[in-house]
């Protein structure tokens, strides 16, 4: 069983996002998804300043075995990105809810967050 | 779901298990690409007995695997040694790619995991006529020890006698086969045991210092190598000329008949396509089904990864003859300049691109 830290929220897609105390929310991915990617080998990161649409591709990880698609879990303007990961992409693998956070999201509508996955009902996703 | 005798011990180290052809099967045991790098630098050993093994025997065995395979298994007749070679339909299709081993008592074919029933059925037909007898042998496991330090390993644990062995020889004793084979590109051996030695034979591997390698590390491992993988860089409808294989096909005794002949000498190589490497050195990764594209036309990758070793993306591509140099690869529309190289990659610890 992969960690889930309680004050995350998820898609079922295994993205997870935090706000912040500004305000602003932080997307990664789930410690499940790394471990279901394997070595993490190489990230495509989105332009800081892009809009989002909740849902939207926002971000491309290739592992050893595959590329996925990261989907934006919400709307908002993009205003960082973690460039850590652009020469260190095992940074996923190893901290995936800390130093491996994809970007910061100005979010548009904050309850979008709230129609997202809680850790009980994402651990259940991956359960399946 | 098919498992190998070690499925338990496998658990126990904690591998990711996968279906792997009908077999579940250990992907890695936590990092896949720290395992490519043991199995360059040291030694690592892995479980591969959902390989599958075929003993012969009967009075007509040498002159049925003439027939059978197109490489000519005269260039083992001497007990001892082993000949890689694939397995061809009439069509000159590869049907499979296998090694044949004679062990002086008999001959024994290894070949894939995927292909078993098929294999099993095709030897059974083509050797009508022949005095041979084709016999699945379920009762034995293969690990792969391979690295570096292999030849050290194998001495750790009383097993003395091997330093003298080239590639491809083979030594069979007490039903223990140890062939200096392997699908890694580097030093190394495969011992076939009995199921009920194999535990024990692991282990004692594991307490000498061997780390566990999974299939994920194998697959990288080989391409660097520059050796194929049956079902993704050739099958039934590719034949061995455009699948970097002209150099088993034997054709120096003009009186051997071997099954495909026909159809391979009707293939005029010089239009015929090849199998090439690419090496991708920006940030983007080589995957199965992009569209390589050069100056003499184009072409498709086959296998395609991030290569460990390298640091950047490797692949094969079957392409139209006549390039080596520049192409191009369009990834998520994104347009990459690749290089154009005969494989392999990498051997015996030499980087050679």
């Amino acid at each position: 069983m992969n960690e889930i830290p309680g004050d995350l929220k998820f898609r079922p897609s295994h993205e997870w996002v935090r706000i912040e105390q500004d305000g602003t929310v932080t997307v990664g991915i789930s410690d499940h998804a790394q471990d279901l990617l394997g070595d993490i080998v190489f990230v495509e990161l989105p332009d800081i300043g892009a809009q989002m649409n909740a849902e939207d591709e926002v971000a491309i990880v290739e592992s050893v075995k595959a590329a996925s698609d990261v989907y934006s879990p919400v709307s908002g303007e993009i205003i960082e990105v973690n460039e850590l990961l652009l020469d260190n992409p095992e940074t996923i693998n190893e901290s995936p809810y800390s130093d491996g956070w994809f970007y910061k999201i100005q979010p548009d509508n904050l309850d979008e967050i709230n129609e997202l996955l809680s850790p009980q009902e994402y651990g259940e996703v991956c359960e399946e | 779901m098919n498992k190998t005798t070690l499925f338990a011990e496998h658990e126990k180290l904690g591998a990711k298990m996968v279906d792997f052809g009908g077999w579940s099967m250990p992907i890695n045991y936590g990092s896949q690409i720290n395992e490519h790098k043991i199995v360059r630098s040291d030694v690592g050993i892995f479980d591969v007995s959902h390989m599958s093994i075929f003993d012969l025997d009967g009075s007509e065995q040498e002159k049925f695997l003439k027939y059978l395979l197109p490489n000519d298994v005269s260039k083992i007749k001497n007990s001892g040694r082993a000949l890689y070679s694939p397995l061809l339909n009439k069509d000159g299709g590869v049907l499979d790619d296998l090694i044949v081993y004679n062990l002086g008592t008999h001959y024994r074919i290894i070949s894939n995991c995927a292909t078993r029933a098929q294999n099993h059925d095709w030897f059974v037909k083509q050797c009508e006529g022949y005095d041979v007898n084709i016999r699945f042998m379920s009762n034995l496991s293969i690990i792969a020890i391979q690295g570096p330090q292999s030849l050290n390993l194998l001495k750790k644990i009383g097993i003395n006698d091997l330093h003298n062995m080239s590639d491809f020889d083979v030594k069979n004793q007490n039903l223990t086969m140890i062939a200096k084979t392997g699908y890694t590109g580097e030093e190394g051996f495969e011992v076939v045991v009995e199921n009920a030695n194999v535990e024990s034979f692991w282990n004692r591997l594991l307490e000498a210092g061997a780390s566990p390698i999974g299939l994920g590390a194998r697959d990288t491992l080989r391409l660097e190598a520059g050796l194929n993988l049956y079902g993704t860089d050739m099958d039934k409808k590719n034949n061995p000329y455009e699948s970097n294989l002209a150099w088993t096909i034997d054709l120096n005794d003009e009186n051997r008949d071997f099954i495909g002949k026909s159809a391979l000498l009707a293939i005029n190589i010089d239009t015929s396509k090849e199998l090439k490497g690419i090496i991708l050195r920006d940030k983007g990764i080589l995957r199965s089904h992009q569209v390589i594209d050069h100056k003499a036309g184009s072409g498709e990758i086959l296998s395609g990864t991030y290569s460990p070793s390298f640091g950047f993306s490797i692949a094969f591509a079957r392409l139209d003859k006549g390039h080596e140099g520049e192409g191009k690869v369009n990834i998520r529309n994104t347009e990459f300049k690749v290089e154009i190289v005969s494989p392999p990659f990498m051997r015996k610890g030499k980087m050679l691109i």
